[in-house]
């Protein structure tokens, strides 16, 4: 039987001892974070704000703990002055998977504008980033991204298209 | 501000806070003038200094304090730092971690930038909105002999803690280092984490 996506992140994030794990939800991360929330290796919590996630993530790295944060993009479109003054400037490997509205079949335009901000910031910040939409790809991509942001002291972003997870869908 | 607490001066207390400072606790500490007088009350590998990210003091010192639980973590903050992230007080009360301790520095008002009010000026009591989101050893400090008093028991005793200083108008001393990864590097070998 083929692994589900959530099933390979959560076994991925384990295999490069990323332990802390941070999130403001979201209805697509669910399967995700109640998979982490019942393996004891995990330190995993929901804060208010994501750069407030950002901070922990970046505070317990300098303390010798990997961490993600998990959110959706109008968290991420909450977080450019976190990764601008903290984590890039720092240098500190904060992971950041975010759960992608705002496309393929969005009905919500708020979510479909901020969605446009999302790679321009990362890219503008020279922060490593990949959309990821097929299952395939997933665990290659996380496993050797993780261990370049750490090798390299540098933030990364894990796009999770509507592709790979479904997405939300509208109950129309 | 609701309090009678007696007004302090932030560089004095800060002093007193680093003199107590003698099992290598770490101190994060907020933009601008916290930072500054962090930073002139004498230098320690264990000192971390932000240079943006307003408001995200205590957030790292959480994160440091769960990845190092034997070390005690202080978060040095001003009241408007402290306003901008309110929502950590839930998350700290939460996983209410034993070695993590916030003082704020309240002089009611974003000095840096020219001295304009913020809410502590008027109404707002920190330490009341701190007990509010569930920290329950969350006090004003009314004079100097009680400020050293509740960092000693902060340092001794379990928290999560948060002690309110009510302080004056001046400046901060001196300014810090302005190399984000020298800063980091620091800290991190003064946290044991690299060699």
């Amino acid at each position: 039987m083929t692994a589900e996506w959530h099933e390979i992140v959560h076994r991925t994030l384990k295999a490069n001892e990323v332990r802390l794990v941070t999130y403001v939800p979201d209805k697509v991360l669910t399967p995700l974070i109640a998979g982490i929330e019942r393996d004891p290796y995990f330190t995993i919590f929901a804060t208010a704000r994501e750069e407030e996630a950002v901070g922990i993530v970046a505070g317990a790295w300098m303390g010798g703990m990997r961490g993600v944060v998990l959110m959706q993009t109008s968290g991420f479109g909450t977080i450019a002055n976190a990764l601008a003054s903290l984590a890039v400037p720092y240098q500190i490997p904060v992971l950041m998977i975010v759960s992608e509205r705002g496309t393929l079949g969005e009905f919500n335009l708020g979510q479909a504008l901020v969605c446009r901000t999302m790679r321009p910031v990362l890219d503008s910040l020279g922060i490593e980033n990949h959309s990821i939409t097929r299952l395939d790809e997933l665990e290659f991509i996380i496993d050797r991204s993780i261990k370049q942001a750490v090798a390299t002291q540098a933030p990364a972003a894990f796009i999770l298209s509507p592709l790979l997870t479904g997405g939300k869908v509208f109950a129309a | 501000m609701p309090t009678n607490a007696k007004v302090m001066n932030r560089f004095d207390l800060t002093k007193r806070l680093v003199a107590k400072l003698t099992h290598g606790e770490a101190v994060v500490a907020g933009i601008g003038n916290t930072n500054f007088d962090l930073w002139s009350a004498g230098q320690r590998p264990q000192n971390f200094y932000m240079l943006g990210s307003m408001g995200l003091a205590v957030p790292i010192a959480l994160g440091v304090a769960l990845a190092q639980p034997g070390r005690k973590v202080v978060a040095l903050e001003g009241d408007g730092s402290m306003l901008m992230q309110l929502g950590a007080l839930g998350t700290i009360a939460t996983l209410a971690p034993k070695n993590l301790a916030i003082v704020v520095m309240d002089n009611a008002s974003y000095q840096i930038t020219g001295a304009q009010k913020t809410a502590t000026a008027f109404k707002t009591d920190i330490p009341a909105m701190a007990r509010g989101a569930g920290l329950a050893q969350a006090l004003w400090a009314a004079d100097e002999p009680e400020f050293e008093q509740l960092v000693a028991r902060a340092l001794a005793e379990p928290g999560p803690w948060l002690i309110a200083a009510r302080i004056d108008q001046e400046p901060g001393i001196g300014t810090t280092d302005r190399d984000p990864a020298r800063i980091r590097d620091r800290f991190m070998r003064g946290l044991g984490v690299r060699e």
